[in-house]
């Protein structure tokens, strides 16, 4: 149903972890394949994915084609701890503008009084009814798509994993949808249970599937799995669809992604799952560090890999879920911030984790207010806008990263 | 079954391998099988033989109509669009080292479908002012996405990022379309999105064979740089392989090919993904990019595909690319789960 098809950009999000397989396929005999990715890998620079072995054949992806590190690699913890105030602080301008901000011009004070001392005015209502839950909305769906989206990076290894990868947006888009063509749903604080109860479905199964093999789960079965799952559930919503125009109707506005005008109690329904989500995937970073180094460096460690995997994945599950149920799907954050964040913090997600849960809440905040201002006094969905910032900087950047290399 | 035998004529020799040749014999006859079985089922079913003596090219009646104006053009677009697709991922495969890769990689679809939307915004209907549409806008996306990504030479992961980034864009534009426009549009445009082969005609089919015909003329060139490229830009260019050049001709080829798809159909998804894949585990040659291969599977698996589309369910034909996503999708997951019994 979307205009873009999920499939497709699934499939690209999986193609570097995909090319570890082909490697390891390759390298098992000789031929010039493997010779070419040897020389390949020996010419590759220091990069921040190298710095993450995995075993002789998996490094290879990594190794040639991400992009180098601007600057030193080892990023001093000064400098990682002034970073994160300033994101700390960019996320407190922007949670001030988006209250401030909308299709009613009122002034700063005005909005300030609203907070302060509420008097039941239009105006006052205006910022607590509608901007307030919004704005925390916005928060709480950013934070959740920004750690969801450094986690299953990490998980499966692969820089440019999303967190739709686990089939979420796509199960909980074919159980609404389900919801809607088959038992007439029509009210939309049903989606919100609908979608969830779609999304856990979905990255279960996802997870079962993938964990059935010898060794548990590794992460290109994951993303294969995922990828595949997501396909087949997002070709069925969007034949169903086909079939009966009401439902198209009803789910193209779902699947735009909008944090404006949810029904009543949504963040008091997502809040519990989000804190549950945040607090579980903030407990992987030291873990994920370990199996960054590759499954038999991580166990002599004494890193508990299965453990981790498990808890990382039902870390994604109930953030993305909770966050897909509430807004819908919102794609694009949970995939650049983390890969943003990487180039500021270097590969340690004892870092990277906080950043990205304070840094995609700016983003999809901007995007949010941008998209009150640009049709003013009308409103851009926030899914519709997120890519359209997001996306000249991830470029810029990538851009950059290459230039800085001979 | 490893056997081979070479052939020789004057200066011309290739060495042919028996797998590889019974593989080729079998998939054609698939291709045959999937294109006469689409003549002959239909509402106004048809013995081979009738469908035979409809083919005649002084048969009249109404079997002459049903085979050779309805049915012969979709049975043909199948068959042909399938090849297109199937040589077009075999190409992006090889040039991003990425079983995944496919024309995708560079925006062509999403930019095909912002093309068509625009076109529709504009009033346009009908085969042309989509065909333009689509060619116009995959077209100037890959080109936009070639560009940005290129900076002192074409690297397969810079591609990738940038082509995931212009894709949300564009999708971003999609998607507002779809919001914002009445209804019978966005379903309109949705409906060519999920791209379909009902109600296909002679003029789109005719159209395209002859822009693939052309494409085709450059396959034997190409087929060889792919090979050469395969080893590594350095050793390629030892070898006297003009990298950066081939690399170009290599991705208009695979964009050609399945902007000509695109522009007559809508975007068929997975049939570009998995046509090379199943050539590669058919010919037992894993690694190397088969063109001839991948171009039967493709037309084996959008014909049966598009079988399916027609019959599954009687008096409601889906669209093609809603079966392909079904079926690539559960044949990814049958794969994965054949292959953790065996490991």
């Amino acid at each position: 149903m979307g205009p873009s098809n999920p499939a497709d950009r699934s499939a690209a999000l999986a193609r570097p972890a995909e090319t570890e397989e082909t490697a390891v396929n390759r390298s098992a005999g000789p031929g010039p394949a493997a010779t070419a990715s040897a020389d390949r890998a020996a010419s590759g620079g220091l990069s921040t994915d190298a710095a993450r072995p995995t075993g002789p054949a998996a490094v290879v992806p990594s190794a040639t084609d991400h992009p180098p590190a601007p600057g030193p690699v080892a990023v001093s913890r000064r400098r990682r701890l002034l970073g994160l105030a300033a994101s700390v602080a960019a996320l407190a301008l922007a949670t001030a503008v988006s209250l401030a901000v909308g299709s009613a011009p009122l002034p700063p004070s005005t909005v300030w009084a609203a907070l302060t001392a509420p008097d039941g005015s239009l105006d006052h209502l205006t910022v607590l009814d509608l901007r307030l839950p919004r704005t925390l909305l916005a928060l709480l769906v950013g934070a959740a798509l920004g750690l969801a989206g450094a986690l299953i990076q990490a998980l499966t290894r692969n820089p440019l994993a999303d967190p739709g990868i686990l089939g979420v947006n796509a199960g909980a888009g074919f159980a609404i949808v389900l919801g809607v063509a088959l038992f007439g749903v029509t009210r939309i604080q049903q989606y919100l249970w609908l979608g969830f109860a779609g999304a856990v479905t979905a990255a279960v199964v996802v997870y079962v599937i993938a964990a059935r093999g010898p060794g548990g789960v590794n992460p290109l079965r994951l993303t294969l799995v995922g990828v595949a799952l997501s396909a087949v559930l997002s070709g069925a919503s969007s034949t169903l669809a086909l079939i009966d125009p009401r439902t198209f109707d009803r789910m193209r506005f779902w699947g735009a992604g909008s944090i404006a005008d949810r029904p009543d109690g949504t963040i008091a329904a997502i809040l519990p799952f989000i804190l549950i989500g945040l607090a579980l995937g903030l407990a992987c970073a030291r873990p994920l560090n370990a199996l960054a180094l590759g499954d038999d460096m991580a166990r002599a460690q004494g890193a508990r890999i299965v453990l981790t995997r498990t808890a990382g994945v039902v870390a994604v599950t109930l953030l993305c879920g909770a966050a897909t149920a509430a807004a819908g799907p919102i794609g694009f954050i949970g995939l650049m911030i983390p890969h943003a964040v990487r180039w500021l913090t270097g590969p340690d997600q004892r870092w990277i984790l906080p950043f990205s849960l304070v840094l995609a809440p700016v983003l999809l905040l901007v995007a949010d207010v941008l998209g009150r201002l640009v049709v003013w006094p009308a409103e851009l969905q926030v899914g519709v806008v997120t890519a359209l910032i997001g996306a000249p900087v991830l470029i810029l950047m990538v851009r950059r990263a290459k230039a800085a290399t001979p | 079954m490893n056997g081979a035998f070479t052939v020789r004529i004057g200066r011309f020799s290739r060495r042919w391998s028996i797998r590889a040749l019974a593989v080729g014999v079998l998939l054609t006859a698939a291709v045959l099988a999937c294109t006469a079985a689409s003549l002959m089922i239909g509402s106004r079913s048809l013995s081979l033989a009738e469908v035979l003596a409809a083919l005649a090219p002084d048969a009249h009646g109404p079997n002459r109509l049903v085979v050779v104006e309805w049915r012969a053009p979709r049975a043909l677009a199948a068959a042909l669009f399938g090849a297109c697709l199937g040589v077009s991922g075999a190409i992006f495969q090889s040039l991003t080292r990425n079983p995944l890769g496919s024309p995708d990689v560079i925006g062509l679809n999403t930019g095909a479908y912002t093309g068509v939307v625009f076109a529709i915004t504009v009033g346009g209907t009908g085969y042309l002012a989509y065909a333009a549409g689509a060619i116009a806008g995959g077209l100037g996306a890959a080109a936009l996405v070639y560009l940005l990504a290129f900076s002192g030479g074409m690297r397969g992961f810079r591609l990738i990022i940038v082509g995931i980034a212009v894709s949300a864009m564009l999708s971003s534009v999609n998607t507002w379309f779809s919001v914002k426009a009445d209804l019978d549009e966005a379903l309109r445009a949705a409906v060519w999105g999920a791209g379909s082969l009902n109600g296909i005609e002679w003029p789109p089919v005719a159209f395209a064979a002859a822009a693939a015909a052309l494409l085709a003329l450059a396959l034997p060139v190409a087929g060889r740089r792919m090979r050469q490229l395969e080893l590594g830009d350095e050793t390629a260019a030892m070898h006297g392989v003009p990298v950066e050049r081939s690399k170009i001709l290599l991705v208009g080829l695979g964009v050609g090919f399945t902007a000509v798809v695109t522009a007559a159909t809508g975007p068929v998804a997975f049939v570009a993904l998995a046509a090379p894949q199943i050539a590669r585990r058919l010919s037992g040659r894993p690694g190397s990019a088969d063109l001839a291969g991948s171009a039967l599977v493709g037309a084996v698996l959008l014909g049966g595909a598009d079988l399916i589309a027609q019959h599954a369910i009687p008096g409601t034909p889906m669209p093609v690319g809603a079966v392909t996503v079904l079926l690539g999708g559960a044949y990814l997951v049958w794969l994965l789960l054949r292959e953790q019994g065996r490991g």
